[in-house]
């Protein structure tokens, strides 16, 4: 297998935001508050707890992988068969806090998770047909 | 030359092509026979099927005596499944909307 097809990749978001980590925090770990930016939810921030996500377009399965309040949240991220992991770090700053996002381990090559993903095609494919649909 | 993002998606967008190319995804490398056992078209019809996928590199043909086989190239989906940005353009909105909530909540 060629270096890029095993290459992982990772979308990282940055901001200082001007509110302390606590406070931050509790938008990130309700489920309430998660829902009003991010998705409707099953959240519960205790280790190996499995959630999902659900949006119009579907739902995206995660599991719990490390809770340290205040500090450090990271779970695991499922959709159309493709695996990888969100972490958001909190770090004190003067101004408040520095909130960063790293969604990781996409591959360049999703063979497996291709393969092992069925449900995940059939949905995969119905947003292709509406992408191709708005195609000029 | 490469296909461009437009052949791909062309390519897929017959659900007969697509129900092949998911097959080949799923269960690996297929002869133009045993696809058409369940295909519901003649086995024209599938080569033809096959011969536009080949195009957009979504398969590649293996000839093994009087026998092609078919198998899929993942790889050929990286133009449509460009995770990073997509996922980058997800969050980012996510964080406004994190931001306009935060100014909302109570201390």
């Amino acid at each position: 297998m060629s270096d890029t097809a095993t290459q992982t990749r990772s979308v990282i978001v940055e901001r200082e935001i001007a509110f302390p980590p606590e406070k931050i925090w509790r938008a990130l770990t309700r489920p309430e508050l998660l829902e009003e930016w991010l998705m409707k939810n099953d959240f519960q921030p205790a280790m190996d707890h499995r959630f999902q996500f659900r949006g119009d377009w579907g739902a995206v399965d995660c599991k719990i992988l490390a809770v340290e309040p205040h500090k450090l949240l990271s779970y695991s991220w499922a959709a159309y068969g493709l695996e990888s992991v969100v972490t958001w770090t909190l770090t004190a700053t003067a101004k408040g806090t520095k909130l960063r996002m790293e969604q990781a381990g996409f591959r360049a090559d999703q063979q497996q998770a291709f393969q092992g993903a069925q449900g995940g095609w059939r949905k995969f494919f119905g947003q292709l047909e509406q992408l191709l649909a708005r195609q000029p | 030359m490469a296909p461009t993002t437009g052949e791909i998606f062309s390519s897929l967008a017959d659900p007969t092509r697509r129900a092949l190319f998911e097959r080949l995804c799923r269960e690996g490398e297929k002869t133009v026979a045993a696809l058409t056992a369940r295909a519901g078209v003649s086995q024209p019809a599938v080569s033809k099927h096959l011969a536009v996928l080949r195009q957009a590199g979504l398969v590649r043909d293996r000839r093994e005596g009087r026998q092609t086989h078919y198998s899929a190239q993942f790889a050929a989906l990286a133009p449509l499944v460009d995770w990073t940005s997509r996922m980058a353009g997800f969050w980012e909105g996510r964080f406004d909307r994190l931001e306009d909530l935060l100014k909302r909540m109570d201390q």
